[in-house]
């Protein structure tokens, strides 16, 4: 009966057939169910990403703009109160012509010097004029950023360094040496350091560099190399005509108050912001910083109250930069406690450097770079060492010690390595530098300018006009 | 015609400006100077560098007055600006020969 077998197998084709299609049907129905979710998982990642990108960014754009009022106006206002009247317009433009001229290094080679890749001690040439630095974030150096923010933040650093010098060599050298000497210096002292440190396969880079140093925010980028340059630079400049014998008192105080004041606000840009996002982290080095510069204010006070008699209004303010000079290496690695006692050590240390040490060793560090920046972030470099601790920033491994305080003393050493390089840069890199600019230029004013002033010799104008 | 100078402490010079329009006399000239006399000087401290500053603020007055007015003055400015204290400032009396008043060329002691 071969028709009745083929009617059975129609049959059963005809009764399978629906099962099959409905299992075909069932099993298309499930993948194209998958693909939605898994789109709508990317979607929700993608989401999530820029959020936390757009509430980074934000945060780094404002502390990039906090790092630049640092300059200008606060160092400009807090150097120019300091200086004799004739001379405050040529100290706050020293100031304001790192903002120009820094910038325009930075976008031609100076980012690319301090953060390509090249080698241990300074970056390569892949980002000069910025090529390939775009609106993507590098992972290098801060996964949710555009990495021009971290461009443009890391030159804001860029800019207040060379001018933080500006304070040892006041009122008596020429323009034009200046802007040619810091600008060699921005490229050949502050790039290489700041690649050593912080730059991808840099000598001292806590992550995976030779010499594991920890610098949150430049306690030894920043703060020793402009100190120790600022050194270097009174000693080879000489004394202002007529230090120590006459009087050169500051000619505005509260101009210096303001400035003093805008650099604490600053601040928290430098410090917080080094944190790269606007996470816990950030969290952590705004308070520190904010503690360090109060015990700092009272650390400075209390060893001059003991010291003259009284507590001036400059010695407050100075205490609070110098403990805010000293809390930016260990701004993002130690707890609230040990910034407060890292900040008290460093204004009466700064104190003693400023008033005991440059009297007796006789250099006119004429606005106290070195005796605030450079004692200071050495000072808070090595404490770095002591009171980082990974129950803040396991910065090298969850379970690794950071610090001294964790049981890891070998961290002071790497900490003195580091300061060791940034001295040695420093030193040298700023004496061949001033031999060729003097050579080129000539870096002192002649008596007569210097009598003058910087505001009438250098600019032709005076800062404060009270006939007109 | 009697000029009149007096070196005060800056912080006199309402108190002294009132007594002397009380006194009647109307017009004065005011300088700002500096100065110190056995007074010398004060210690500043700036960064632990001391500094002398010897020379003060001070503020100077000057009128011209009528040679009748002249104890009258002379109280005034005293009374008002004695504290009793080394600094109060002194007070010197010398002769005018001619006063000249440029919007009308009037002479003598009615250009006063």
């Amino acid at each position: 009966m071969p028709f009745r077998r083929l009617r059975l197998f129609l049959l059963a084709v005809a009764c399978g057939l629906p099962t099959l299609c409905l299992a075909q049907s069932s099993a298309a129905t499930t993948s194209s169910q998958a693909p939605a979710t898994q789109a709508q998982i990317a979607a929700l990642q993608q989401s999530v990403q820029s959020a936390q990108m757009s509430a980074d960014n934000a945060w780094m754009l404002v502390s990039a703009a906090l790092v630049l009022l640092m300059t200008g106006p606060g160092l400009a206002l807090f150097y120019g109160g300091l200086v004799r009247r004739k001379n405050i317009l040529g100290t706050m433009m020293q100031s304001f012509a790192m903002m120009g001229l820094v910038t325009i290094l930075w976008a031609i080679a100076g980012y690319s010097l301090a953060f390509g890749h090249g080698n241990l001690f300074i970056g390569g040439f892949e980002h000069l004029f910025l090529r390939g630095v775009g609106l993507t974030p590098n992972p290098d150096y801060a996964a949710t950023i555009p990495e021009q923010t971290y461009m443009v933040y890391q030159l804001m650093f860029a800019i207040i360094t060379p001018a933080l010098i500006t304070g040892a060599f006041a009122e008596r050298m020429k323009f034009s040496a200046m802007a040619a000497f810091l600008s060699l210096w921005s490229l050949f002292v502050y790039s290489p350091m700041a690649h050593m440190v912080w730059g991808v396969g840099g000598l001292l880079n806590a992550n995976g560099g030779h010499i594991p140093s920890l610098d949150f925010a430049g306690g030894t980028v920043v703060h020793v190399t402009s100190g120790v340059s600022a050194l270097v630079t009174a000693l080879y400049l000489g004394k202002r005509l007529g230090y120590p014998h006459t009087n050169m008192p500051p000619h505005s105080m509260v101009l210096s108050f303001i400035g003093a004041c805008l650099l604490w606000v600053g601040w928290f840009g430098f410090n917080a912001g080094s944190a790269l996002n606007s996470g816990p982290l950030a969290t952590s080095a705004f308070i520190n910083t904010h503690f360090a510069a109060a015990a700092a204010a009272l650390g400075w006070t209390i060893a001059e109250w003991i010291h003259n008699g009284k507590p001036t209004a400059l010695g407050a303010i100075s205490g609070a930069v110098a403990g805010l000079v000293a809390i930016t290496p260990a701004s993002g690695f130690v707890q609230p406690f040990a910034a407060l006692f890292i900040g008290l050590v460093a204004g009466a240390f700064c104190s003693f450097m400023v008033f005991e040490v440059k009297s007796r060793l006789r250099y006119d560090d004429s606005l106290d770079a070195f005796g605030v920046h450079g004692a200071g972030g050495t000072l808070g470099a090595l404490l770095t060492g002591l009171f980082a601790t990974r129950a803040i920033n396991a910065a090298f491994g969850k379970d690794v010690p950071t610090g001294a305080i964790d049981g890891h003393w070998g961290q002071i050493l790497n900490q003195a390595a580091g300061v060791a390089i940034a001295w040695g840069i420093s030193i040298v890199g700023t004496l061949v530098l001033l031999f060729l600019v003097d050579k080129v230029i000539g870096l002192r004013l002649s008596p007569e300018d210097e009598m003058a002033g910087l505001d009438l010799s250098q600019h032709g104008e005076e800062g404060y006009d009270l006939n007109s | 015609m009697l000029k009149i100078e007096a070196i005060l402490q800056p912080s006199k010079l309402d108190a002294v400006k009132d007594a002397l329009l009380e006194a009647g006399i109307e017009g004065m000239t005011i300088l700002e100077a500096r100065g110190h006399g056995r007074q010398k000087g004060h210690t500043e401290f700036y960064r632990g560098r001391e500094y002398t500053v010897d020379l003060l603020p001070k503020v100077k007055i000057e009128i011209v007055i009528n040679d009748d007015l002249k104890e009258k003055a002379i109280q005034a400015i005293t009374s008002a600006a004695r504290t009793g204290r080394i600094g109060d400032g002194k007070i010197f009396v010398s002769r005018i020969d001619e006063a000249i008043r440029i919007r009308n060329d009037e002479r003598g002691e009615s250009a006063l």
